[in-house]
């Protein structure tokens, strides 16, 4: 379907005068072959090629050497670019800007339009390919009204409208909730196996890459790696070393068999690695009934701590607090029911919820800027929305970065950006200047970046200075809303670590709204868990997550490790309540082989 | 306050006016505004209000919603009347202070004033009102085609205004994100002189402009991969097709325009 033969890609930076100041190889001498009805993964980190790759297989970029084959039709062939297109169309990361029509069925139509096929046809198609990704009971909606899984499933809609015999995704799932990366990836396996069309995927997710027939890992414009799923991921260290991950299951057997327990390790899913340790235990002859269970200890219960405790110390109090969008309208709407919570100084928080849950609207109630319908809130004492109380001061001592802070910079350097906050508050010249080059400091970027331009840096280093900017206002709490979002696992890990950092460094509070499950039982030391408008769980992660079937009931999930173990309970297995860290786990299962 | 203008906002309800097709639509409301200007005098106000409150009646957009699409303009409208009133030489003088002259005239002229205004406003919003952006972007782009002789590209604008469209939502939530991000960092926009506003809209307009390039330049990406090379050659999926009410909105329109021409004769006669 596409061959690739010693492709080269350069992108040519030029100055005002027309010369050359800059050549980037993007790719670099590239040979690849995907068949048809092949279902392909393309791996690699941020700049490593694999989008460079995508936009050559849709004859976007034509290649600065070599030549690629898609279909048979050479991309040089100028004359021959829509047919191209139209037989390998391509679904691009932001759902809402690939979409072109105000109406869901109008924008599926297109591409068939464009191609100039008759309006009876068109009609076929559009019905066809959106009851193809579920979406046919939504065709009269306007793109806005739908969740953003179900607007990608459209933009997949939409090239399917065209008939081609190849899809590639250009990380289709990096701006979705969990809910939406999984219809998406359903939606495109469902087609890989049922309509027989080429699906090139391309993912910083690893475990959507499971069951692709091929996987493709990309460094630095060159193919590193290339085989099965199974072929590829027993190259832990080298995935590592690239910035890349393993799924879960692949690399906790691998730790099993480092400690000689003699594992399969063709596994992928959590699912295999549990019926590959059951056929162990079972070819040991080991009786699992007669494994011990493990002494229970009951974590004990989180308790808030009495107001009067508290005192006017660092502490962030909301009491019964409810807020409505519209209120006493037609377009009223419940955001955040009846809730009470407390926040103290020091604490690792971990909140999360499906999209629509409320937790937006709870964060942007705590640092004042929306306000509360019902109920107050308390910042060391005071109540915020008392008559005459500096939201100023609230602000610096709560700060908050929203999701893709990075879009939110301005200045021209980014010791600027980061002064803009300390600048806002009018302190001295003295103490901006420290404040700001600490903060830098804090969040790990570089000494040399201070003059640069926050347009010049890396997606992961710009929303680290965003982060810095907030740091800068020596703030108390600090509010960070999917901080990981859209970022390859090496820039997500350094995100991660920066915020362990100033929670250790400087006992900042942190609130890390998150949808991964894993990030949050490695972190938090307590987690809120909203649900429809409501507050469902506060307490640790380890007792939270003992509600798995609750959880999922939400849309929500539990961390890899308690799945593992729950599926072995199922098996048979001692169930080990309370168990999120993957150490424990590990010497767990090691237990039962001694 | 940008949420409050009701004007240009489609009002989803069904009927005869909604169904009608946009070229009429469009053609219907050239005419209106032409016979708004034939002539000033009180028969020819009456015959257009007569057929402006019939087309009202017939979109069942209600009146309350009609006249709240006028709030914008309240302020030019008095003003222009109130000049009007007061600087229109008139030989019948009612009133006069220094250089405040209420004529009979005046009076005439301000009042006849104010009903083109409002009628003018109405009848354009009216067309809004009872069509979706998407039908109305069709219209034109079919109903102008015959432009494209002149070498004007109608497609390509007609394009551009659907796009502009769909994507004012979705800058209105950019915006509103931004200025939250900046307030969280104790930004204010509504302290200090006219030169201090201004320098803080710095840190919302810079973001706002990256975010529309970002987002235009996604759109050409993806509209290009689905092949699209302009207006030539392209198909539908809901091509326009004159139905037989369209044929009689066509005759109605003609024959208004007739019967305001016959009015004016008669008036002047």
């Amino acid at each position: 379907m596409v061959k690739a033969k010693n492709i080269t890609f350069e992108y040519i930076r030029r100055d005002l005068e027309g010369n050359v100041v800059e050549i980037e190889t993007a790719l670099d001498n590239v040979s690849l072959n995907i068949k048809k009805g092949e279902f392909v993964a393309i791996l690699g980190a941020n700049g490593s090629g694999k989008s460079t790759f995508a936009k050559h297989i849709n004859a976007i970029f034509s290649p600065s050497e070599g030549n690629i084959y898609i279909d048979g039709i050479d991309s040089r062939e100028l004359d021959r670019i829509y047919e191209i297109r139209q037989r390998a169309g391509m679904v691009f990361q932001n759902p809402d800007n690939q979409m072109v029509a105000q109406v869901v069925e109008e924008d599926v139509a297109f591409g068939p339009e464009n191609l100039g096929v008759e309006t009876e046809e068109i009609k076929e198609r559009v019905k066809r390919s959106l009851e193809a990704v579920n979406i046919w009971h939504r065709r009269k909606d306007n793109p806005t009204k739908l969740s953003g899984g179900q607007k990608q499933r459209v933009a997949i809609a939409g090239v399917m409208a065209m008939e081609p015999k190849c899809i590639v995704l250009d990380e289709p799932t990096a701006m979705l909730d969990p809910k939406g990366r999984k219809d998406v990836v359903d939606t495109i396996l469902w087609l890989n196996k049922n309509k027989k069309i080429t699906c090139i995927l391309i993912t910083h997710n690893m475990e959507e890459t499971i069951q692709a027939d091929k996987v493709i890992v990309m460094e630095k414009g060159k193919v590193k790696l290339s085989g099965t799923p199974l072929e590829v991921y027993s190259h832990i260290d080298e995935l590592k070393s690239m910035g890349l991950d393993v799924p879960f299951a692949s690399s906790f057997a691998k730790e099993l068999i480092k400690d000689s327990i003699p594992l399969n390790d063709a596994v992928l899913s959590i699912d295999e690695l549990a019926e590959s340790i059951d056929k162990l235990v079972k070819n040991m002859a080991i009786d699992k009934k007669m494994l011990a269970s493990p002494k229970i200890v009951e974590p004990a219960k989180y308790m808030p701590p009495a107001v009067n405790e508290l005192g006017t110390n660092s502490s962030l109090i909301l009491d019964h607090v409810e807020y409505k969008y519209n209120p006493n309208t037609a377009y009223e709407k419940l955001a955040v029911s009846d809730l009470s919570l407390t926040f103290t100084k020091g604490e690792f928080i971990g909140l999360v919820g499906h999209t629509g849950s409320g937790k937006s609207t709870l964060i942007q109630m705590l640092n004042g800027l929306i306000k509360p319908t019902k109920g107050s809130i308390y910042f060391n004492g005071q109540d915020i929305s008392e008559e005459g109380y500096s939201l100023k001061f609230l602000r610096s001592k709560v700060g908050m970065s929203f999701q893709y802070p990075e879009h939110q910079l301005f200045a021209n350097t980014i010791v600027e950006d980061v002064a803009f906050g300390p600048n806002n508050l009018g302190w001295d010249r003295l103490k901006i200047d420290k404040n700001t080059f600490d903060a830098i400091k804090l969040v790990g970027l570089p000494d040399d970046c201070y003059d640069m331009s926050p347009f010049e840096l890396s997606g992961g280093q710009k929303r680290r200075v965003a982060i810095a900017g907030v740091l800068a206002m020596e703030p108390e709490f600090i509010v960070l809303d999917e901080p990981t979002a859209g970022l390859d696992p090496k820039g997500r890990d350094e995100i991660l670590k920066a915020i362990k950092h100033i929670h250790d460094e400087r006992g900042i509070t942190v609130i890390l709204v998150s949808h991964n499950m894993d990030d949050v039982a490695k972190y938090a030391d307590r987690l809120i868990v909203m649900n429809d408008s409501k507050l469902e769980f506060n307490d640790t992660p380890r007792r939270v997550f003992e509600n798995a079937d609750k959880l999922k009931e939400m849309g929500l999930n539990v961390p890899s490790v308690s799945e593992l173990m729950n599926k072995l309970n199922e098996l048979g297995y001692p169930k080990y309540p309370y168990l999120i860290d993957e150490n424990e786990a590990l010497s767990a299962i090691k237990g039962w082989f001694l | 306050m940008i949420r409050d203008i009701t004007i240009g906002q489609y009002y989803p309800v069904d009927s005869v006016i909604h169904r009608l097709d946009p070229r009429v639509k469009l053609f219907t409301t050239v005419i209106f505004i032409i016979s708004l200007f034939i002539k000033k005098n009180i028969v020819l106000y009456m015959g257009a209000t007569i057929f402006l409150i019939t087309v009202i009646i017939l979109s069942k957009v209600p009146l309350r919603y009609i006249l709240k699409g006028l709030k914008p303009i309240v302020f030019l409208l008095i003003f222009t009347c109130v000049m009007n009133l007061f600087f229109s030489r008139g030989e019948t003088v009612l009133f006069s202070y220094k250089i405040f002259v209420i004529s009979k005239e005046g009076i005439y002229s301000a009042s006849f004033l104010a009903i083109r205004l409002i009628e003018l406003v109405i009848g354009s919003a009216l067309l809004t009102y009872t069509t979706t952006p998407t039908k109305l972007t069709d219209g034109i782009e079919k109903g102008l085609g015959f432009l494209r002789v002149f070498k004007i590209p109608v497609h390509e604008f007609a394009m551009m205004m659907s796009i502009a469209l769909r994507f004012i939502p979705i800058l209105m939530e950019e915006l509103d994100k931004i200025m939250k991000a900046q307030e969280a960092r104790c930004a204010t926009f509504n302290e200090g002189n006219f030169i201090n506003r201004a320098k803080a809209m710095v840190p919302i307009l810079i973001p706002l402009f990256v975010a529309a390039i970002r987002r235009a330049n996604d759109l050409a990406l993806a509209m290009e991969s689905r092949c699209y090379q302009g207006g030539e050659g392209r198909t539908k999926l809901h091509p326009l097709k004159y139905k037989a009410r369209d044929r009689i909105a066509y005759f109605i329109t003609f024959a208004y325009l007739a019967a305001m021409i016959g009015l004016r004769m008669i008036v002047s006669a």
